[in-house]
């Protein structure tokens, strides 16, 4: 190897080693540990960890409490994804538009991201307080019962989804008006001379220009939806009889509050697993229908 | 400047404050305390503390409001295992066998040398030591303690055509009251409900006071056995359910803990089941006049004791730990645990608390005060285990999902019970 050559070899790990050492110390590192403890027991006191082999993983597939927060994490992924990001694009043509206000309504429908998602449970907690909550004012005035959303199994769940899409749909907006903005006008004009209608134009034209950005939010609402669970904590706290806890809830009760931190590890290893496999098919199956340009 | 020059006077000046520091002997402390009530608690710990700063120059006391109970447990415990604990906490007494098996902490029996130091662990009330002493050591000192009461809308029940003296004083009594009181409109929409016991985060708490009332024990002192199937424990259970069921006078499924006060004041429930620790807040907030009440008996009285003691740390000098006994022995005096009770409403832990003049002018202008007091007698060690948020997390899954309608009284309280002993027979 020339003196050039290897010259340029210390550059090119020079260049890559700030983001490689962040990523290795918090990515690649941590991932390993946990996959390394979640073969060994909980070490309490003065009993120390023990390899245990699969015994983590055995308990986890006897554990009816994460089959519950396995599932209702998929209909929390299920729900909030399309939703937010229907709403999003909805809402983002909507504002995109020539109207009055723009200005106003755009920052309107940009508030719920910039408010913190704890002080945001709060204020849900009261919309949805049983009696004189809110929503049970409202549907007071109309002769309906008083309804105690969360605090019963059937409704918990989806009363933490609303939420969620109510804090997300607005973020994913913003991604979507400004790619809407780089779409030329000339199209449109062109489409119209063609006489395309408006629902056609959108789902030839703006849709499928759109899909770069439909890619990179649905990974985003994909990570979300498996990392929001702040306000999980203020609302519900997982019930009832955890009714609506996710996974990664689940996860920071295991460790934190029973202090099970192998246990806490291989529900992790399931959680990296899951992430992992989504985030590779989204890539490999998408990337052939997305234009980039 | 030169690199070399410079670390040569950080060296110096580091040099200088160790010295000074020397020369003071002074201690630092770090002291974690949660907040679990509305209303002036924190302000109150940090005046109590800042009064003892001033009257002991030679010890710092730093103190880190830490959250809720859930929030300082963990932070402690997070510290502790990082190998930087603070050097005391008020952390909740059921959680002293978790910091027990965690080796966080030193039994004071260690620190205390002198006849005094024996005499002032003796005075405190024996329902409060229940949850604080375990073979024979004691591991926390009660401060922050309470028992759950009932509180009752007087108005609410002299528009029911009740006396607005007599609270309901059995379960029976309870379920007559509670109709009386459960008032709808025209479209037959509850406006006004006649119980109110919440249940949720931790439902365990207001439920032990109902089978403490079925005459029965939810959990052994070793803390490694659990009773809740036993038949008694699903009776109490079925009661409960009941109330929103069967008698129709509580709202159906979870009630919220938190908005419990504020659903008194609005009127939303006539009677209500809380803290003590709420009773300044309700005093304070109440827009009609109201009562506190023991809660009702059935086969005895009975109620669970609440809330947090004091804990010091094991990972800490012995100058520390001596500094961290002398604090707590000065706030849980009878003129500090009075001043802490007033303004809260936590049952002051000491007999000879109560007989300070302001303990007696404040129950003279306000004797429901009394009542948490009063019902010791009857109280029991709150539930409390080895692996203890645990086990109280399967429990409250079965009491949930019993009072949600998931499952029967007696299923969830078999599950939980099966549950529970898989994990505490490894500790039997």
């Amino acid at each position: 190897m020339g003196p050039t050559a290897k010259r340029t070899w210390i550059h090119a790990w020079l260049f890559l080693s700030p983001a490689m050492i962040l990523l290795i110390a918090f990515t690649h590192y941590p991932a390993a540990v946990t996959l390394f403890h979640s073969f060994f027991s909980t070490p309490r006191g003065k009993r120390s960890a023990k390899f245990v082999g699969l015994e983590n993983y055995e308990t986890l597939i006897a554990d009816d409490t994460f089959w519950t927060v396995l599932v209702n994490n998929l209909w929390y992924a299920l729900a909030t994804i399309p939703l937010s990001i229907g709403i999003a694009i909805a809402m983002a043509l909507w504002v995109d538009s020539k109207l009055k206000g723009r200005s106003f309504v755009r920052m309107a429908y940009f508030t719920p991201t910039v408010l913190p998602l704890i002080a945001v449970a709060n204020i849900w907690m009261f919309f949805y307080t049983p009696g004189f909550g809110l929503i049970d004012q409202i549907r007071g005035a109309f002769g309906f019962a008083q309804q105690n959303w969360l605090g019963d199994p059937e409704s918990a769940l989806n009363a933490v989804i609303v939420v969620a899409i109510w804090k997300e749909a607005g973020f994913f907006m913003i991604f979507y008006l400004a790619a809407l903005q780089t779409i030329p006008t000339s199209l449109r004009e062109a489409a119209a001379i063609e006489g395309a209608g408006r629902w056609y134009f959108f789902r030839r034209v703006t849709f499928p220009l759109l899909m770069p950005t439909t890619l990179f939010v649905s990974v985003n609402a994909i990570i979300n939806s498996f990392r929001l669970v702040d306000h999980i904590f203020i609302m519900t706290e997982g019930g009832p009889d955890n009714a609506s806890s996710l996974l990664l809830f689940y996860i920071y009760e295991t460790a934190f509050r029973f202090w099970d931190t192998a246990y806490a590890s291989t529900l992790t290893v399931v959680l990296l697993l899951i992430l992992f496999t989504v985030a590779i098919g989204q890539f490999l199956l998408l990337d052939k229908r997305v234009h980039y340009r | 400047m030169h690199f070399t020059k410079k670390l040569g006077i950080g060296a110096v000046a580091a040099a200088m404050s160790l010295s000074l520091a020397g020369t003071a002997q002074a201690v630092d402390l770090q002291f974690f305390f949660p907040v679990a009530v509305g209303g002036k608690a924190a302000d109150t710990i940090e005046a109590l503390t800042s009064e003892y700063a001033a009257a002991n120059p030679d010890v710092k006391i730093d103190a880190v409001y830490a959250g809720s109970y859930q929030n300082t447990v963990t932070k402690a415990l997070t510290a502790a295992r990082g190998g930087q604990p603070p050097q005391l906490s008020v952390i909740l007494s059921v959680d002293m066998f978790t910091l027990i098996e965690e080796e966080a902490i030193v039994a004071f029996d260690d620190l205390i040398k002198t006849d005094e130091d024996k005499a002032w662990l003796k005075a405190f009330y024996p329902a409060f030591m229940e949850n604080s002493q375990t073979g024979g050591k004691t591991y926390g000192i009660p401060f922050q303690r309470s028992t759950p009461v009932m509180y009752w809308n007087k108005e609410a029940f002299k528009k029911a055509g009740l006396d607005p003296n007599t609270p309901p004083a059995t379960w029976k009594e309870l379920v007559e009251f509670g109709k009386k009181l459960t008032v709808k409109d025209a479209s037959g929409n509850v406006t006004q409900w006649g119980v109110r016991i919440p249940s949720s985060g931790f439902p365990y708490w207001l439920f032990q006071g109902l089978t403490t009332q079925n005459d029965v024990i939810l959990a052994n002192s070793d803390g490694n056995k659990t009773n809740f199937a036993d038949p008694k424990v699903i009776e109490a259970l079925q009661y409960l359910v009941d109330l929103s069921t069967k008698h129709e006078v509580m709202a159906p499924g979870i009630i919220e803990w938190g908005a419990t006060p504020k659903a008194f004041f609005e009127g939303e429930s006539a009677i209500m089941w809380t803290s003590t620790g709420n009773l300044t807040n309700v005093r304070t907030n109440a827009p009609f006049d109201f009562g506190v009440a023991m809660l009702p008996a059935n086969k005895r009285r009975g109620a669970p004791t609440g809330g947090g003691n004091f804990y010091i740390f094991k990972d800490s000098t012995d100058a520390q730990k001596a500094a961290s006994l002398d604090f707590i022995k000065w706030i849980t005096a009878p003129k500090q645990a009075a001043k802490w009770s007033i303004a809260t409403g936590y049952v002051a832990p000491r007999a000879d608390a109560w007989e300070t003049a302001e303990m007696k002018a404040y129950v003279a202008d306000f004797p429901p005060a009394l009542v948490a007091r009063n019902q010791l007698e009857y109280a029991v060690a709150e539930l409390s285990t080895y692996q203890n948020q645990r086990i109280t997390s399967i429990f409250n899954d079965g009491l949930e999902a019993a009072i949600t309608g998931k499952s029967s009284p007696e299923e969830a309280m078999n599950d939980a019970q099966q549950k529970a002993d898989k994990i505490l027979k490894d500790y039997r």
